[in-house]
């Protein structure tokens, strides 16, 4: 189960890219002009998330320069070692519902300290936290808003309980796929 | 919430520097955190162009609809109140596909199309049906099998295995998704049960 995932890590990227490529060929798409116009708007996406980007990380870096985010991280600790997580990830877990731009923030921050870059227990855990769930406040809000929707009645509820899980599922899934990293 | 948490980082970071003595350090940040995250953003360009451009040749081969017809069976289980031949129900498989495959710019127009069909469905056209509550459950949890930006940060920070973090991830995103199935179930009964009373 543990290598066939791991395996499966490596294979997929490639593999997708290969069905895609012949399904697009059996179909007769034009693949590489299709893919040509498809990546422009790559282009696009990314150049619209630069100020998000920016107004998070200069907020972020200000917070971790000034020692403010060591202190925060302090008085999470016991929270965290309740819930046998990292205290490091807990800030991380705490935005990520309310906003992408932010929490991607705090992912490079943590990328950027010494002792959990990418391929870390805590870089890989808060890169599973970040590509595990989405921002539930903001999907809440455009979904209902476009239909004019005022009682959300229990989706809020069940949105934030399962971020909680998405949190918990990426320690399970760390430590199911790569137990070596636990120390 | 979000102008709030962005003023607490700011005047939270530039208070606490004040009391720990670490202002330069803290000048410094604020011209390096924003050249960081013009870096990032660029860095993005790269890898989110290579799945866009994929992205598209995969919708333009009907992968989406073909998808589509393999989730009805799950969509008529995750949603028995909504017609398994209505617009609204083919609205849903198709978002459903979308975020399955990862293509996100496509999954939320797609996502609103089917609110916008479950509302004509709903009675009370300002309180959320079963239906509607089912959709945002299982997109705020959806399925990821291969999370881009993710990857792409991770390739930016030097590191070496960018790729772990798709294993991880598709088991995280089952286990959440799974969760978010059976609390929407379970808060559908309470609700209904509370209602009657």
């Amino acid at each position: 189960m543990q290598s066939a995932i791991e395996v499966a890590s490596i294979w997929i990227l490639p593999l997708v890219i290969a069905s895609i490529l012949i399904a697009g060929a059996f179909k007769r798409v034009p693949l590489y002009n299709t893919f040509v116009d498809g990546a422009k708007g790559g282009f696009g996406t990314s150049i619209r998330l630069i100020p998000h980007i920016v107004a998070m990380m200069v907020a972020v870096s200000v917070f971790r320069a000034s020692g403010a985010m060591d202190i925060l991280v302090g008085w999470l600790h016991p929270v965290a070692i309740w819930l046998h997580i990292p205290s490091q990830v807990v800030p991380m877990a705490l935005l990520r519902p309310i906003s992408n731009a932010g929490s991607l923030a705090l992912l490079t921050d943590l990328f950027r300290q010494p002792h959990t870059g990418p391929d870390s227990f805590v870089g890989l855990l808060a890169s599973t936290m970040q590509a595990s769930s989405d921002t539930t406040l903001y999907i809440l809000t455009v979904y209902f808003g476009s239909v004019g929707i005022e009682r959300f009645r229990y989706a809020l509820a069940v949105g934030l309980l399962s971020d909680f899980a998405s949190v918990v599922g990426s320690v399970v899934a760390v430590w199911l796929l790569h137990p070596g990293l636990f120390s | 919430m979000i102008d709030f948490i962005w003023l607490l980082l700011f005047l939270g970071g530039i208070a606490t520097a004040m009391l720990t003595g670490h202002m330069a350090q803290v000048s410094e940040a604020i011209l390096n955190g924003a050249k960081n995250g013009v870096d990032l953003a660029l860095a993005l360009i790269a890898v989110m162009a290579l799945w866009m451009g994929l992205m598209q040749v995969a919708q333009n081969a009907g992968l989406v609809q073909w998808l589509s017809k393999l989730l009805r069976p799950v969509g008529k289980w995750l949603y028995p109140s909504v017609p398994a031949d209505s617009k609204a129900m083919g609205a849903i498989l198709a978002n459903m596909s979308a975020n399955l495959l990862g293509i996100g710019n496509a999954a939320t127009p797609l996502g609103l199309a089917a609110m916008k069909e479950l509302q004509t469905l709903n009675p009370n056209k300002r309180r959320a049906s079963d239906a509607m509550c089912t959709l945002l459950a299982v997109n705020t949890a959806s399925i990821t099998v291969i999370p881009t930006t993710v990857i792409a940060v991770r390739l930016q920070y030097g590191s070496h295995h960018p790729t772990d973090v798709v294993g991880t991830t598709i088991v995280a995103t089952l286990l959440a998704t799974g969760v978010a199935v059976i609390l929407d179930r379970v808060f559908r009964r309470w609700s209904r049960r509370r209602e009657r009373v």
